[in-house]
């Protein structure tokens, strides 16, 4: 079928800020879907928050909102624009409820709006758990047995049929209240009354548990002529009860005989067929009974999905991009498959290798939480590997989760006591596939392990294979191992960093060996059809099977290193800018090769480079590579530390890395060398201090003065960072910490309190710096900048302090011969300007600053590394901000209900959103309400304040303003006295009882706490509640006065722009 | 180099060969090697009695994760003359396992060879076509492999029907039609299928003369996948011939082979493709509403499209079997454009060049069966006295 031209503008909607269980897939498919449309020859719209996306850059659409995701601001920008059709599929969940309510609401059928791809009715099959299993019956597809009860007698009917265990869910209550799973018969009448009285309409749902069963998905395409195929097939190797999204999977399917794994995809056809989504990717999982191969419908996503950005990584099918060309009218046969040229899209991919996923978890960032995997997402991001066997892909896997583990065996497990290691493979957790690895390791019985962990024996036996290729290997010296036996451990997936630990040696020296034995890794190619068709698609795996496919790309090339997998404080961010390099790259002639093994990215999209390795950036993985390429420079500065990590071996290595000398990264991270530098060039810096025992760290503190900021230098990404403020807080660190030794010395800084902090984002070429902005932090120093809401640009910076930045800003990217970006974060305090770090490097806040500005400078960075001046580049002055811009942070504590929800030193947000508006109140609030706070309805909803005496001041002007307004104000003791004290009047709200602040917020009275950490670190119960009952909870003095006075602005209605009509505004 | 209890050694006619490791029975091997691209399904792959004279190598890495089950064999013993495998799993995990891969290949005699590089073998037969090999878990040095792989026959020119149809007429399930089957290798798929759709299948062996057939007044005639070159199948183009002239109405189904054989009986061409289709993932297309089957191939030879060059034609031409105008293409491979089905214009006579009865792969093209159905009901409730 052709394609529409009755359609001429689509609308497109984003998913928003990257949060737990939505992550940067969707600005992949966004990105391939508004390409696909825009080719096409449609007018794209796209509406998004989230400014760290490559979907939101100006190429990718014709207009282009980061406006918050609500229904409001995609009303009006509907208005504005009047698009034919609303393509609701590609952007998550939130585009899909968003599609939904403004179907519900009207707002298509008033301005004639259609929504292609899936239709309201389809969502809504979908969507309805109720009306899922009716049609599912309906159908003849199995559903796990069950029913609705409104009581007593007809729940225990119900029970009758599902067997024990059991699972009780309550109709309508909060993130699963009041449900569980029961297994006996007293337990179940306890949660089914309980249950039917938690419910608002009285009603549970009793269900068979499915807990253990083996678990499955499949990504399913369907075009208009009812034309459907499977994309890929994918197996949990965690079993049902640990969310999809937390568990390691594989592709394609392993344990399934041919004739189980057909009757599944019938089924998953029929459930796409009756559902009803018209056109595009869907994924249906299923539950698959180990012992009789029961299989059951479990749910289907009437979507692009997370697996459905992980499908087309794992088969080289992109589904999106064909997702978004269905929904125009297009049928499969009538897509070329672009990995091999040659043939349609309308066929199934079939792959020659393993692929594993990996969950990347940040638990060390949230102290209190249940690391439990249970069906509630916890993972930040995750890892794709891809093998020519099980081993290879795993360990490959576990190398690319950065994540401690060089592959399947830990040191750390095998100190394990038996019964720790017992109880530890119990329960799902992020380690445990190490711990099943140990415990086969220690020859305990495949069918132990299996009732233990549910696991499948099938992967329990893979493991084995894997572990036993270590068998007696340590015992031996690797000068005497043969080629072969080289080649069947590295046909496992052992590094040469995991085989150096047995035998004790460097790295390097086992890597030296290993080649000399004439083993070194072949690339492959992922070509959607096992090789049965040529590939015109340089997409590249290793494997240590003898061909290798791919010689040396022609040309003068850059290979770029990626950032890994997503964690909290390097995510999106990076990612956007490795993409913007390589399009930037590409444009000034040169071909680039990209290495990532992040599947969710765009970067890991084969179309943005002119090859892709799918690769984990370990040192060993990525000088197979380079040596295999020997490209003209690498660039190691856009993908975050985790390509940094890298430059001292790769220089030594005499790998040529491009823009920034590693000499002058590293002046920047040495401490010492930094502060001399400091010195030399006379900019200040908070006093600096190091103690390598408890004695030394009471007297440097003493010597600098408190407060203090303390840091272990040991770990990473900001771990353990708190500010003291006395010596007996100090105390209760040392005692609470891990020893301060010399060889993990603790580091000690001056914490300049109330200082206000702001982040510069440069580009510089050797010789001139060009500053792209400057952020002001809303909140005081201490607030890690990823947390910080920011205004671009500062809204009350002293002139003097504004040049003083810049000249230090130029002076220190000139002293370093910074060549490409830079970011520097400074505080000011009383008009002096203190340094606090200098990062030679691409920064978080490139993406905001680029969008607020105008101006590319991931890109135009990318450049100057390569030897472009800032001349050639057009860049002459400082730039100057369209309009203003607010970021504010995402933050993921609903997920980790036991943590105390505050701000500080360490970083916490997933993602941020981005607030435009000339009137800085009004882009504050755009901000927030893109981060899912609205303030006016919070505030109106009232408010209660939670905090110590020593922020009164700070609050009392706040509240004195709501109090004004006619906010209904409440406050617990403390707080109400140091107000009242103030002349504020507000009702004292004890903290519990029946009438008690924990037990109001949880109802729901509040529309907003304002909940302050008290100096001792004490968590609230207060701020707990308000997060189980998803009231907005502010934690800081500062921000919350913003956020106050920024309340009404913009009235009722905020106006919507598009990016384009900013830039149009400020060139002309 | 071989020789060696965990060695075995694979070569190819034009001189490539491996090294790997024995898996299934100890002994030499020799056939032609073609590349599988399904994902599961290996135990219908080696039962298949089109693979008789072929050798088998895997694309996916993997293979017996769920070891065999019996009753999914697709005839009665492996039919392959050798199978390659990136790795065969020891351990199979299903609940309806009966034994593990490696111990069943060496019952049944097959030898099998793992630890190869099966996507560089792959990439090899598609850039030179399916090549002449063997397998040998003997004492052999690679040159002498070689110039054994020379002498193996090439498939083109035999008729290797013989070897696997049945011995005896049989009667398999019960229903309201009578189906006569040409058993040139039939699958058992195929069988459950029929008998599904409510056929009493009268299987015949491939030398049956079709009188013998005829008289039994069969509903229907199917004519079965099989392995070798169609072309020369001589005596079973003959007897199609010969039913076609005998009962030109009757309902007759071709699947694979038997639809290079209905082809060539009606004067049509067949070819050996450069190195065949098999696997699970073809795209098919129905010319007559563009509708498209993901299927289930197996086959090194097809038939060849051709012209219709009659005058008064429509204006826009038909596509027609080579040679046989009455044949109408009915469907096409979206890979490669080749003919994957046709018709008979005026008779009720139909085949496809794919597997419809899947085992393994897709059940999207099952229709056809209940298309020979409804043929068959079409003649016997409205057309009796046509024949």
């Amino acid at each position: 079928m052709p394609r529409r031209d009755d359609i001429q503008t689509i609308l497109l909607i984003g998913s928003g800020p990257i949060v737990i269980g939505q992550a940067c897939e969707f600005d992949y498919s966004g990105t391939q879907a508004c390409r696909a449309l825009t080719e096409e020859g449609y007018r794209v719209v796209l509406i998004n928050s989230n400014p760290a996306t490559i979907m939101t850059d100006p190429e990718t659409a014709d207009e282009i909102y980061l406006e918050p995701l609500t229904v409001e601001a995609c009303r009006a920008v509907i208005e504005q624009e009047r698009p034919d059709a609303l393509l609701p599929t590609l952007g998550g969940q939130t585009a899909l409820n968003l599609a939904r309510e403004l179907a519900l609401g009207g707002a298509l059928e008033e301005y004639g709006v259609e929504l292609i791809g899936a239709d309201l009715e389809a969502i809504e099959r979908a969507e309805d758990r109720e009306r899922f299993h009716g049609l599912m019956m309906d159908h003849g597809m199995a559903v796990p047995r069950g029913g609705f009860a409104r009581d007593w007698e007809e729940a225990r009917r119900i029970q009758a049929i599902t067997g024990f265990p059991v699972i009780v869910r309550p109709a309508y209550t909060l993130g699963g209240t009041g449900g569980g799973v029961a297994k006996t018969s007293e337990e179940f009448e306890a949660l089914a009354r309980g249950g039917m009285a938690a419910s608002p309409i009285g009603e549970i749902l009793v269900e068979e548990s499915v807990i253990g069963w083996k678990e499955f998905e499949l990504e399913v395409m369907r075009d208009r002529a009812d034309n459907c195929v499977v994309v890929c097939s994918i197996e949990n190797l965690d079993p049902m009860g640990v969310h999809t999204g937390d568990s390691i999977t594989v592709a394609p399917q392993q344990t399934l005989s041919d004739r189980e794994y057909q009757e599944m995809r019938d089924d998953a056809f029929t459930v796409i067929r009756a559902v009803g989504v018209e056109t595009g990717g869907s994924n249906i999982q299923f539950a698959v009974e180990p012992a009789t191969g029961r299989q059951l419908v479990i749910e289907k996503n009437p979507r692009v999905s997370r697996s459905s950005a992980l499908a087309p990584k794992a088969t080289g099918f992109p589904i999106a991009k064909i997702a978004a060309r269905l929904a125009v009218g297009y049928t499969l046969d009538e897509i070329p498959n672009d990995i091999t040229g040659e043939t349609p899209a309308s066929f199934e991919p079939t792959i020659d290798y393993v692929v594993a996923k990996f969950p990347r978890f940040d638990f060390e960032k949230f102290p209190g939480a249940d690391e439990a995997l249970t069906t509630s997402m916890k993972s930040v991001g995750e890892t794709m590997a891809i093998g020519r066997t099980f081993g290879e892909a795993i360990q490959k896997g576990l190398r690319g989760l950065e994540a401690g583990a060089a592959g399947l065996l830990d040191e750390a497990a095998r100190e394990l006591p038996e019964d720790e290691l017992a109880d530890g493979l119990e329960e799902p957790s992020p380690g445990r596939v190490h711990l099943v690895a140990e415990a086969i390791r220690r020859e305990w019985p495949v069918e132990r392990v299996r009732v233990a962990t549910g696991i499948d024996p099938w992967f329990l036996h893979r493991i084995g294979e894997v572990v036993r290729r270590a068998d007696g290997v340590a015992e031996r010296a690797p000068e005497d191992l043969s080629p072969l036996e080289w080649s069947e451990l590295k046909g496992e997936g052992y590094s040469d960093f995991q085989l150096g630990r047995m035998w004790g040696r460097p790295e390097q020296a086992v890597r030296e060996l290993r080649r000399a034995s004439g083993v070194t890794p072949a690339f492959k190619v992922v070509d959607t059809c096992a090789g049965e068709f040529e590939a015109q698609t340089p997409y590249f795996y290793s494997s240590y099977d003898p061909e290798n496919e791919a010689g040396p790309l022609g040309g003068s090339k850059i290979v770029i290193l990626g950032g890994g997998p997503n964690r909290i404080g390097q995510g999106i961010e990076f990612d956007y800018c490795c993409v913007q390099a390589a399009i930037a790259l590409r444009e000034s002639g040169r071909r680039v090769v990209m290495v990532n093994c992040n599947p969710e990215t765009v970067s890991t999209d084969y179309d943005v480079s002119d090859r892709l390795y799918f690769e984990p950036l370990t040192l060993e993985d990525v000088s197979a590579i380079l040596a295999r390429e020997d490209p003209d420079g690498v660039l190691v500065q856009y993908g975050g530390q985790t390509p940094l990590e890298l430059v001292d071996a790769l220089h030594a290595a005499g790998v040529p890395i491009v823009g920034t000398s590693p000499d002058a990264i590293d002046a920047c991270e040495d401490r010492d060398r930094f502060q001399r530098l400091m010195e030399e060039l006379g900019i200040p810096q908070p006093r600096p201090g190091t103690a390598r025992s408890p004695e030394e760290a009471r007297e440097e503190a003493e010597r600098i003065g408190y407060p203090v900021l303390l840091r272990p230098s040991y770990v990473l990404g900001g771990r353990g960072m708190v500010v003291v403020r006395s010596p007996e807080a100090l105390e209760r660190y040392l005692a609470e910490s891990m020893r301060v030794t010399g060889e993990k010395p603790l580091l000690i800084d001056e914490f300049l309190e109330g200082a206000v902090e702001y982040d510069v984002d440069a580009i510089a070429d050797g010789e001139r710096v060009v500053i792209g902005g400057i952020m002001q932090h809303v909140e005081a120093a201490g607030i890690h900048s990823g947390d910080s809401t920011c205004v671009l640009p500062p809204i009350d910076i002293d002139p003097e302090v504004e040049e003083t930045i810049r000249n230090h800003t130029r002076r220190i990217g000139r002293a370093l011969e910074v060549r490409g970006l830079m970011n520097i974060q400074y505080a000011v305090r009383d008009g002096r300007v203190h340094v606090l770090e200098v990062n030679p490097r691409a920064s978080r806040t490139v993406p905001f600053v680029s969008k607020a500005v105008g101006v590319p400078l991931a890109k135009l960075g990318a450049r100057a590394m390569v030897g472009e001046s800032l001349d050639e580049l057009g860049l002459e002055a400082d730039l100057v901000p369209m309009t203003v811009a607010v970021k504010a942070p995402v933050l993921p504590f609903d997920r980790f209900p036991g943590v105390d929800p505050v701000l500080g030193p360490e970083m916490h947000s997933t993602g941020e959103v981005i607030g435009l508006d000339a009137d800085p109140e009004v882009a504050l609030r755009k901000a927030l309400l893109g981060a899912g706070i609205d303030l006016r309805a919070a505030i109106r909803g009232g408010v209660l304040f939670d905090f110590a005496g020593r922020d009164a001041d700070a609050l009392a002007d706040v509240a004195a303003g709501m109090a004004e307004r006619g906010i209904a104000l409440a406050a617990t003791p403390e707080a109400a006295e140091a107000l009242t004290e103030r002349g504020v009047a507000v009702e004292r709200v004890s903290p519990d009882g029946e009438r008690g602040a924990v037990r109001r917020v949880r109802e729901g009275e509040f529309g907003l706490v304002v909940s302050v950490p008290r100096e001792d670190g004490a968590g609230s119960p207060v701020r707990r509640a308000a997060l189980v009952a998803r009231v907005p909870c502010l934690t800081e003095p500062r921000n919350t006065a913003r956020a106050a006075a920024a309340a009404e602005a913009g009235g009722v209605a905020l106006p919507v722009r598009s990016l384009h009509s900013w830039t149009a505004a400020v060139r002309s | 180099m071989s020789g060696d209890a965990n060695e075995a050694l694979l070569a190819l006619e034009d001189g490539w060969s491996a090294v790997g490791r024995p898996v299934g029975a100890p002994g030499t091997t020799t056939g032609e090697f073609v590349f599988n691209t399904c994902l599961s399904g290996y135990q219908e792959v080696l039962t298949d009695p089109s693979y008789s004279g072929q050798i088998v190598v895997m694309t996916y890495p993997l293979i017996g994760n769920y070891g065999i089950v019996h009753e999914d064999d697709e005839s009665d013993a492996p039919q392959v003359e050798g199978f390659v495998m990136r790795r065969c799993v020891r351990e199979p995990s299903s609940w309806r396992a009966d034994e593990a891969l490696p111990d069943w290949l060496r019952r049944h005699g097959v030898v099998a060879i793992e630890g190869v590089d099966t996507r560089a073998l792959t990439r090899r037969l598609r850039t030179r076509g399916a090549l002449r090999g063997v397998i040998t878990t003997e004492a052999m040095e690679p040159h002498e492999a070689v110039q054994r792989a020379r002498k193996v026959p090439p498939m083109t020119g035999r008729d290797l029907t013989g070897a696997v149809t049945c011995e005896a007429p049989r009667v398999e399930g019960e229903g309201r039609w009578s189906v006569a089957a040409w058993d040139f290798g039939m699958k058992r798929n195929i069988v459950r299928r029929l008998v599904a759709g409510g056929c009493r299948v009268e299987r015949y062996p491939a030398e049956t003369p079709p009188e013998a057939i005829l008289e039994r007044e069969p509903d229907g005639l199917f004519v079965s996948n099989g392995p070798g070159d169609p072309a020369a199948t001589e005596r079973a183009i003959a007897s199609l011939r010969r039913v076609g002239e005998l009962a030109p109405g009757l309902p007759t189904f071709g699947i694979c082979l038997g639809h290079q054989l209905l082809a060539l009986a009606h004067g049509g061409e067949t070819y050996k493709l450069k190195f065949g289709h098999h696997g699970g993932n073809h795209p098919v297309q129905d010319l007559r509403t563009g509708h498209i089957d993901i299927t289930s191939h197996n086959h090194g030879f097809a038939v060849r499209e051709g012209r219709d060059r009659r005058p008064g034609g429509r204006g826009e031409s038909r596509r027609i079997v080579a040679g046989a105008p009455e044949l109408e293409i009915t469907h096409v491979n979206l890979y490669d454009g080749t003919v994957e089905g046709f018709r008979h214009v005026e008779r009720p006579l139909f085949a496809v060049q794919y597997h419809p009865e899947a085992a393994p792969g897709p059940h999207d093209a099952r229709h056809h069966f209940a298309d020979f159905v409804a043929a068959i009901r079409a003649r016997s409730e409205g057309g009796a006295g046509r024949s």
